[in-house]
């Protein structure tokens, strides 16, 4: 069980990161056309992340020790030591080194955020294309389940999905993920739903259907190129979305155990304590990577967003959703 | 529904009744999660120290015995009563955990939001008048840190620093353990009991100062960022060049014309932050060690005890829901578009 889960694990981060990168080779071209600010802005991003990569990818080459490793050749390290030339940031209460933590708590954050947006793009793209294209009480049926999901809290829709996980798979990085899948799936729903709707009466689509073609093939090769393209935007932003709440299922000691691998959150949970008693040094580290990678992500999705949205690119605004007001709307 | 056309009373009504096919949703998908997913609470809870016969009889205490399909109608009745099960571990039923606690919660809550809107509002309104200048740059930076950075880990930063400027300032609870024996409770919200009783008020607004900032500091992000916008969008509207043209100063320009239409969808959209702010004040309270239902939730999860998440989760889905339709209804009879 143990060692399907990992293989599973693995097959699906290696196919997650060739996505993104043949995603990323297939926009950038024009992206480095645009001028100014968002330019800029996008190439801090993009920094950003790719540093983390780098961090996660080579995290047992950069690490001086394991992410769980309180000893070496059999002396116990020092509990609560502050940053110092033998620690760079200093030891936590269970004698960690925080800099090898925070280094392969950056793998731990790739693996969750790539298998947790896989997952959602899997279910949420075609339960959209499906309901879109089909309409009728399908769609309504669906629309309206996806906006109950929605619209609740989507921490507490977390929790409950940990709560329920925990259980079944353990306390790993499948399980913290597959907790995250439930609530970004109402939203490649929702844009892929509506873009299929537009698309769906447009002249070659009616082309195709008057050749005879069958509705599966009208959704796969019509369809599906036209409405995968804000698949990147989204996914982006759901990354930096996923890693917050991700760290917040840790910090709440719900997510990922310190035996199973680094994770930000839960180091921040035992920061906690340290900070009561003006311990600085274990909060201040996981907190400023989650900060980092978040920011480099949501830099690298509005540049996307403003590249590849052309209503964006002209007037160039931030993006703003109305959820419960557009749902709402949609069935009175 | 043509016919309804510009009628409010029609439209509140319609946005009333359909209250109640959301929670039937959003209760249907609690009861599939809690109850038919997880196989056996009581099992979960007891974690194997109880033997078969005691695990049959608290079962059947429950009513986990009958079919699933009568427990699904029973908790529905439940609901409909305000009745959301007593938890296993301890007893308690989650209406006077909601009672006791929830005061704590609505007090944080409220005073983030007055401080998020506070705050926000000028903000986003000064950073959109200034759009794309040395003013508008830091205070969208503001926007995605604010965003990007953890509640907890600021949270954990604030403590840190608070106790290192200022000695003694309390940075746990609601109020100092005296003050919460000696307070009288008449109405279970803290805050309010302390300025009835005329004691220990200064403790508890103080206990809270540190918490309703860190919420709101979550919230005015969102603020800021929505009347920016908004702000902008109205700037470019054809009534403020009209305006401008009648040689209206640019200060009146902005107050009167640009900024009170860029007001209507904010108060939609921050209405709509309560999903967020659930989810802020759940980790606001664990970070606080403050009592109130954020901090019982994640306690029963841990404790494993499914009656009281589930009793819980509903309490809080049931908040969604109402809120979302009566700013929808707000909404209406601000702005007669709306109603179409």
């Amino acid at each position: 069980m143990g060692l399907l889960i990992d293989i599973v694990q693995w097959a699906l981060v290696v196919l997650g990161v060739i996505g993104a990168t043949i995603a990323l080779v297939k926009v950038f071209p024009r992206i480095w056309k645009t001028r100014g600010m968002a330019r800029w802005l996008f190439v801090v991003g993009l920094v950003l992340t790719v540093v983390f990569v780098v961090l996660a990818v080579f995290a047992p080459l950069i690490a001086p020790y394991g992410f769980a490793e309180s000893r070496v050749d059999g002396v116990r390290l020092p509990e609560l030591d502050p940053p110092s030339s033998y620690f760079l940031l200093g030891t936590n209460d269970m004698a960690f080194d925080i800099f090898s933590r925070v280094v392969w708590g950056a793998r731990t954050a790739m693996q969750v955020i790539v298998i947790s947006v896989l997952f959602s793009v899997a279910l949420g793209v075609p339960l959209g294309l499906l309901a879109g294209y089909v309409g009728g009480t399908l769609d309504r049926i669906l629309v309206f389940l996806m906006d109950a999901l929605y619209a609740f809290p989507s921490l507490l829709l977390a929790i409950v999905m940990a709560f329920l996980l925990n259980q079944k798979l353990g306390n790993g990085i499948v399980a913290a993920a597959l907790s995250l899948t439930v609530i970004y799936i109402p939203q490649y729903f929702r844009v892929v739903r509506n873009t299929t709707v537009s698309v769906r009466e447009s002249t070659y689509v009616e082309a195709a259907r008057a050749l005879g073609a069958k509705p599966t093939t009208v959704m796969r090769k019509y369809l599906f190129g036209n409405v995968i393209q804000s698949v990147p935007v989204l996914g982006t932003l759901n990354a930096a979305d996923a890693l917050s709440t991700l760290a917040a299922l840790g910090f709440l000691g719900l997510g990922i155990q310190p035996m199973e691998a680094s994770e930000w959150g839960f180091d921040l949970n035992r920061a906690l304590d340290d900070a009561q008693a003006g311990i600085w040094w274990t909060g201040l580290f996981p907190g400023l990577a989650i900060v980092l990678l978040i920011t480099g992500l949501t830099l690298v999705g509005e540049g996307l967003n403003e590249t590849l949205n052309p209503a964006l690119r002209r007037r160039r605004l931030l993006p703003v959703r109305f959820p419960a007001k557009e749902a709402a709307d949609e069935h009175v | 529904m043509s016919s309804s056309r510009g009628s409010l009373p029609r439209y509140i009504a319609i946005r009333l009744l359909l209250i109640i096919p959301m929670m039937w949703v959003l209760l249907t998908f609690v009861f599939i999660l809690l109850r038919v997913a997880p196989g056996d609470p009581v099992t979960a809870a007891a974690g194997g120290k109880l033997s078969a016969e005691e695990i049959e009889r608290r079962q059947a205490a429950l009513g986990l015995d009958r079919p699933l399909i009568t427990q699904y109608f029973d908790y529905l009745g439940d609901v409909v009563r305000f009745q959301f099960g007593n938890a296993l571990s301890d007893g308690t039923p989650v209406t006077s955990l909601i009672r006791d606690h929830g005061g704590a919660t609505l007090t944080l809550t409220i005073g983030a939001f007055l401080f998020a809107v506070l705050v926000g509002v000028p903000l986003g309104r000064w950073a959109g008048r200034h759009r794309d200048t040395a003013v508008d740059a830091p205070i969208r930076i503001l926007g995605i840190v604010v965003y990007a950075a953890p509640i907890f880990w600021v949270g954990i930063l604030l403590i840190i620093a608070v106790d290192n400027v200022f000695p003694g300032w309390p940075t746990s609870g609601i109020a100092s353990p005296t003050a919460i024996y000696e307070i009288p409770t008449k109405t279970h919200i803290l805050l309010v009991d302390a300025v009835l009783s005329r004691e220990y008020v200064w403790d508890v607004v103080q206990h809270h100062i540190l918490p309703c900032f860190v919420l709101g500091l979550l919230l005015s992000g969102v603020i800021i960022r929505l009347v920016r916008i908004n702000v902008i969008q109205a700037m470019q509207a054809d009534y403020v060049e009209a305006a401008r043209s009648r040689g209206i100063p640019e200060r009146r320009v902005v107050r009167d014309h640009a900024f009170r239409n860029a007001l209507v969808p904010v108060v939609t959209v921050i209405g709509l932050q309560v999903a967020l702010t659930l989810s802020g004040a759940v980790l606001t309270e664990n970070t606080f060690n403050w009592p109130g239902l954020g901090t019982d939730l994640v306690d029963y999860v841990i404790a494993r005890d499914y009656v009281a998440v589930q009793g819980l989760v509903t309490f809080f889905a049931l908040i969604v829901v109402v809120v979302s339709v009566v700013v929808d209804v707000i909404n209406a009879l601000i702005d007669p578009r709306v109603r179409y």
